[in-house]
Order: C-alpha cells, then structure tokens, then sequence
C-alpha cells in the first residue's frame, strides 16, 4: 500500500517538475538569471600568484586555454579584462612563475591562449583561471579537463560588480 | 608445493606489477622527485594493504597466523610511515592542495576518502599502542580494529580508483579487488572462527559439569 502511494506521490512530483520547468522555460526564454555570477570554484585559487605578466604565449605552447567573459544579469560580453592562468604543465609546476601568465578579452569577450600541456596533477587534469582586476568580483575557476590527452580547455566567467 | 609457490606469487605480483607500472608511468617526468616518493607511498600503502589480511588470516604459506599476527604489527607500522610520507610530501609539493584535502574542502571527489582512511589508520595504531594502558578489553580492541579495517579499505580503495595519476588503471584495479577480497575474506573467517571457538566452548563447559 506505502509503496503505491510512494509511487503515486514520486510521480505526481516528477509530473509537476516538468510541467514548472517546461511551462517556465517556454513563457521566459532569456531569463536575467540564465547569467547568474560564476561562483569561485573550491581549490581554484590553489598556487595562484598575484600579477602574472600578460603574455601572447605561455611557455612554447601547444596547449589551449579558452573561454568568454560576461557580465552577470543581461550577460553583454566585457571586453579587455585580464584573465590570468595557470596549470601543471610540461614545463612547470603550477606554483612556478613560468606557469603562470594573463591574457585580455576581445570585443567578444572572448580569450584564448597558448600555454604548454597541461598534465594531471593531485589526481586531475586540470588548469587555474583567475578573473582578479578590481572592476568586477574576484572569481577563481578550476576547470577539470574530459581527459588527459585533450589539448585545450573551457573556462566561462560571468562577473558581478565589485 | 604448487598452492604455496602460487599464493605467494599472486600476491606478490599483485603488489609488484602496480608499483613497476606506475614507475613507468610518463607522467613522472613532469614530477619533483619528493611528489614521487609522496605517490610512491600510497601505492606502498595500498600494497601493504593486501598482506596486513592475509597475515591475519594465515593464508601465506609458511606464515601461519601465529607469526603472521606478529609480522601485522610491523607492516602495520610501516604502513603509518607510508602514509605520513604521502600526506607529508604532497603537502610540501602543493601546500593549498593538501591544506583543502585535510579540511574537506578539496574540489578532488577522492580526497575525503584519502583523508578519512588516513584518520582511522593513525587512530588504529594509537589504540594498538595504548590499548593495554587504556585498559581496552581485547574483545573491544577487535571488534573496532575490524571497524575502522573496513574504513581503511574502502576508503583507500576508492580514494586510489578515482585518482587519475602514475598508476595503471588494469594493475591497479585487480590490486584494489584483491584488498577488498582478502579483507572480506578475513572478516569471515575471523567470524566463524570465532562462532566455532564459542560452540566448542559452550559444549565443553557442559561436558564438563555434566
């Protein structure tokens, strides 16, 4: 009897969650909240060293690190904000100085940059992203790459004023 | 002759061949050499892992578990070393990610498995020390060292499945299988051993005063 009922109920919500989601998504499709702020990620801010140099390149490259840059509410790309990064690398330790080195974004609010290949570290492929300039909130990201062969890496910032 | 040669093969292989593989492993040429005596530990570790059951059961051939209870202690103690030369070394090598792996608040999903093994290693061996001063009934003293056994084992052997590090996945996981087997395997034999012991005991004493 419990089990019908638990039954019943578990599809009544799962019926009403779809129906919420489904009828919401359909009446407000570009929602303010679709950019919430990017929340720091836990251990992103891991070795990070403040004042990387901007660089066209990080090392001898052969590795890339891209992703936009956005501002929080009605998501209009930012242009020209300093985005910096670092990793394990071929060629360095993540706390190394030359693993270390910052970019700009486009008037897409778009970067991308070459640094050497990032190789799993403390049981993860992953790099270190940091968006810390003043204008907007600090955030740090720590994406993880799919696999460790892949040879380039997402990261997305929606920044909220400081 | 063959069963004894081949057990200690088995076992031995299974702890070899992941250490030999990991030593192989590219990614060591990107590591200082205190991060690779720090993984080098956990593999250790894990190895030991396998014998400290096996030890207890009496399964080595020429081991029985008279000796082998005894042998436990020192293995057991080198597994505390191994694990302070894990924990110790990576944090040298990486002191923020470290720091997070000890306060839970590591982005890693297999750090909390490695940090919770670690406590109930270090909590067994300070009980093993000061179980006598502690007045600790050797029944209570089993009955929680089988507890916090059953910790270390999952803990660590999740912990070393979900790392993505020098360790080959195929030696690693048939090691990981075999922890998890013998320790099973010695918690059963421990429980029927015991059930047996009991019986006997209850049909002597009502030998006795019959």
């Amino acid at each position: 009897m419990s089990t019908i009922l638990l039954n019943r109920r578990t599809l009544i919500a799962a019926g009403g969650a779809v129906l919420v989601t489904g009828t919401s998504g359909l009446l407000l499709p570009a929602r303010a909240d679709d950019f919430a702020p990017t929340a720091s990620m836990p251990g992103g801010a891991n070795n990070y060293r403040a004042g990387a140099p901007t660089v066209d390149r990080i090392g001898k490259g052969g590795f890339w690190m891209s992703g936009t840059v956005r501002r929080a509410g009605d998501g209009a790309p930012l242009a020209g904000q300093r985005i910096q990064i670092w990793a394990h690398t071929t060629e360095g330790r993540e706390q190394d100085p030359q693993s270390h080195g910052a970019t700009l974004t486009d008037k897409n609010g778009a970067f991308r940059l070459e640094m050497p290949q990032i190789v799993p570290v403390f049981g993860q492929p992953h790099g270190h992203l940091a968006y810390d300039s003043g204008e907007f909130k600090t955030v740090f990201l720590r994406p993880v790459m799919g696999s460790a062969k892949d040879t380039s890496l997402e990261a997305h910032f929606v920044l909220q004023p400081a | 002759m063959a069963r004894l040669i081949l057990i200690w093969a088995v076992i031995v292989v299974a702890v070899a061949v992941p250490i030999a593989a990991a030593a192989l492993s590219p990614l060591l040429a990107w590591r200082d050499p205190l991060y690779i005596l720090a993984g080098f530990a956990g593999i250790v570790a894990l190895g030991i892992m396998l014998f400290q059951p096996v030890l207890i059961g009496g399964y080595l051939p020429g081991l029985p578990a008279r000796i082998g209870r005894r042998v436990h202690l020192w293995t057991g103690a080198v597994l505390v070393a191994a694990v302070v030369i894990h924990v110790a070394g990576l944090w040298i090598t990486s002191p923020p990610d470290m720091i997070d792996a000890l306060l839970f608040t590591s982005p890693t999903p297999f750090s909390p498995f490695g940090v919770i093994a670690m406590w109930a290693i270090l909590a067994v061996a300070v009980l093993a020390v000061l179980r006598r001063r502690l007045g600790l009934r050797p029944r209570t003293w089993f009955l929680v060292h089988r507890l916090l056994a059953i910790v270390i084992v999952v803990g660590t052997v999740v912990h070393g499945l979900l790392i993505e590090g020098t360790m080959e996945t195929v030696s690693k996981v048939a090691l990981c299988a075999l922890v998890v087997a013998a320790t099973v395997k010695v918690m059963a034999d421990l429980w029927m051993w015991r059930k047996r012991r009991t019986v006997h005991e209850r049909t002597d004493i009502g030998a006795s005063s019959a």
